[in-house]
């Protein structure tokens, strides 16, 4: 074992000796995998308890839009460009995946210009592109929406589920009787967009700790440390620990492309239901590029599964273990919640890497 | 190949991608279609190749294997000297010395004959190298669009020498687990030269023929009790299948696994798992400890060989077969099968 690590999980554990439990919640997906992967909770003192939220934007996709872009796809004029993670989340009736292998144009994209630029080669087919993800990606679906509006590439359009983090962390913060939420991992590709300063309000209205955390084992661990020692200096703050990639004011150049082209709405995550102010909508000038607008797509409400414990799961008031279905009915190949769907998704890094504990 | 859906009827209603990636998918479409309809006693181990064991007096390993990969030409190598490599191997794997080989050839209309010749001049040079011979072929031509470029079919025969037992069914606790080199090259080296991947890395191929290496090493001991190409699914994949044919736990290290800077940064990247990505040119053996050295030294004599190190061991007999990987940090996980493709159409 590396003795930079070793030294580091013995500082947790004598920082941590003495306090009472103290549940921290990280909100990025890659965060969930992370600590999955490299076995974090297996070295962390009992009462260091790590609760994963709603990180994974795949999982928080509503079952409507799933259904919705699915009906989109069944058009053979239709091209559909997406992220690879999307193609197996399960509608109300199939999934992408399924539709692809019964012939419907359905493309994975590494990066949405080449969406667009499929588009421009082929004006006379449509084009849409899945625009989903947290402030990480929406500026590169902002800079193409302008693209499209510069050049009137008319055939290009996006279905538009983008959300934004911190209405999310205010909404699990107001749910905090129920989660008992002590602290924040933020999520440190979402901040090097938006910089620490949207977050300031967990530490300076809610009295939270939180720390913007880096991606590796060590930079995980010790962002942990960074938040005991704000519990037992009784100095909430917002701290950024990814300081090589996230600086406090963010990138005003990609912060711009997003107040340029998306005003902000109420949104619904999948399993938590309406979080106001949490979305991104394209602003009237842009609409036409909405796929929802311009092949008149509707929001049908879908129940959820029944017995997925989904929505506790993400809001941090159950684990994956907690749920009837997880493991059985429930498995990667065949998921019937949200969190189980992404590779991301909290029940799926569960199902993956802590089945040791099990 | 798995058998891990052995009862359950096969419930898709149309073959997915992740039918053909060598995880749970087809692992069901191998025990619900084709066990089902050809299911008999050699077929039924589902190893790299199959070995007639009386075969007119003589032991005879017979494998067979399609390649499909997009692009036909990727750094390190194209779809020619991969599809002799990878039935080469699938023999080697079994302990067997690789002696002719049969070559169909399933070619799109319109495709460019200098790039025809090129791809069988690499399967040339790989069967110059390894002394085998494609002594029966066959030639099919589809309509433009019909198929996408070229595919191509091999299939190989081989003798097993004497008393050479190589299968997993001789795993035992103890036994050193061995790789021939860094892992997950080959996998990413054809995603990067895809068309829609627009970064440049310079990840090359590790396809390349393991027979001699194979030869060396059986040739150093006769304790080299099972091999494994470590293809489609990474070695994750196939030490999970080692572990639940032998019925043993299987212990490896993060520390110790070779894999180079530039895949590293590329899975993390891409958020794939280096532990699932393809190779073509990496065995995996399973050694008794006490001729580990002598196995290694061999190995590392060898111009595929020259990084060959100990990754893991077998640790107990247990009817609850597992992987666990030991990370840096001093935890572990166990790991998990493929539930979907990771990436399509590498082989």
């Amino acid at each position: 074992m590396q003795n930079n690590i070793i030294a580091l999980i013995e500082e947790i554990k004598r920082t941590a000796n003495g306090l009472s439990q103290i549940n921290i919640m990280e909100v990025c997906g890659t965060h969930t995998m992370a600590i999955g992967k490299n076995g974090l909770r297996q070295v962390l003192p009992q009462n260091i308890n790590l609760i994963s939220g709603p990180g994974c934007p795949v999982c928080v996709t509503s079952i409507s839009d799933i259904d919705n872009i699915i009906e989109l796809a069944e058009n053979p004029c239709n091209y559909i460009f997406s992220f690879g993670d999307m193609l197996k989340i399960p509608g109300s009736k199939s999934s992408l995946y399924k539709k692809r292998s019964e012939g419907a144009n359905i493309k994975v994209c590494y990066s949405p210009a080449d969406a667009f630029d499929f588009a421009v080669k082929n004006p006379q087919k449509k084009i849409i592109f899945i625009a989903i993800g947290f402030e990480t990606t929406a500026p590169l679906t902002a800079a193409l929406i302008k693209k499209a509006y510069e050049t009137k590439t008319n055939n290009f359009f996006i279905y538009n589920t983008h959300k934004i983090v911190p209405p999310a962390i205010e909404f699990l913060l107001n749910s905090s009787n129920k989660n008992n939420i002590s602290a924040f991992l933020c999520p440190g590709h979402v901040c090097a967009v938006t910089g620490s300063r949207p977050f300031d309000f967990i530490s300076k209205i809610y009295g939270k700790p939180a720390v913007i955390s880096g991606f590796s084992a060590e930079d995980i661990l010790k962002s942990i440390l960074m938040i005991l020692k704000q519990i037992k200096n009784n100095k909430p703050e917002v701290e950024i620990q990814y300081d090589w990639v996230v600086k406090e004011n963010g990138n005003p150049i990609a912060i711009q492309y997003m107040d340029n082209i998306f005003d902000i709405n109420d949104a619904i995550w999948r399993g938590i239901g309406n979080i106001k102010k949490s979305g991104l909508v394209l602003k009237n000038k842009f609409r036409n590029f909405d796929a929802k607008v311009s092949f008149a797509l509707k929001d049908i409400k879908v129940p959820e599964p029944r017995l997925c414990s989904c929505g506790d799961i993400l809001l941090g008031v159950k684990k994956p273990f907690e749920c009837r279905l997880f493991g059985k009915s429930c498995k990667p190949d065949n998921p019937v919640g949200p969190c189980m769907v992404s590779s991301e998704g909290t029940c799926s890094a569960y199902f993956k890497y802590e089945k040791y504990k099990t | 190949m798995t058998s891990s859906a052995k009862n359950n009827n096969f419930s898709d209603k149309n073959i997915l991608l992740s039918h053909g990636d060598g995880g749970i998918k087809t692992g069901e479409l191998i025990n619900n279609l084709i066990i089902k309809y050809f299911g008999n006693k050699i077929l039924n181990r589902l190893e790299d190749s199959a070995i007639i064991n009386d075969f007119h007096n003589e032991k005879i390993a017979y494998t067979t294997d399609s390649f499909v990969v997009k692009p036909v030409f990727f750094p390190g190598g194209n779809i020619g000297k991969l599809c002799i490599c990878g039935t080469i191997n699938d023999l080697a794997a079994a302990g067997a010395t690789p002696v002719a080989l049969s070559m169909g050839l399933i070619i799109e209309e319109g495709f460019e004959v200098k790039y025809l010749e090129k791809i069988l001049e690499s399967a040339g040079e790989v069967l110059k190298e390894t002394k085998t011979a494609i002594i029966t072929g066959d030639t099919k031509v589809v309509e433009k669009n019909g198929m996408d470029k070229i595919f191509i079919n091999t299939s190989g025969i081989g003798y097993v020498k004497g008393n050479t037992d190589i299968t997993p069914l001789n795993i035992k606790p103890g036994d050193k687990i061995i790789i021939n080199g860094s892992i997950a090259e080959h996998g990413l080296a054809v995603l990067s030269s895809r068309p829609e991947f627009n970064f440049k890395t310079n990840i090359i191929s590790d396809c390349a023929p393991l027979s001699s290496l194979v030869n060396e090493m059986i040739g150093s001991s006769d304790k080299v009790h099972a091999l494994r190409d470590a293809t489609r699914g990474g070695i994750a994949t196939i030490l999970i299948e080692m572990s639940e044919k032998s019925k043993t736990r299987i212990a490896i290290y993060e520390d110790r696994i070779p894999v180079k800077k530039e895949v590293r940064a590329l899975c993390e990247f891409l958020g794939l798992d280096p532990l699932y990505i393809a190779n073509e040119g990496k065995m995996v053996a399973f050694v008794d400890p006490a001729d580990t050295n002598k196995v290694l030294d061999a190995m590392k004599k060898n111009k595929y060989g020259k990084d060959s190190c100990i990754i893991g061991e077998v640790t107990e007999n247990s009817t609850e077969s597992a992987v666990f990987y030991n990370t840096k940090i001093g935890t572990k996980r166990i790991l998990d099968k493929l539930y979907s493709e990771q990436l399509p159409r590498i082989c």
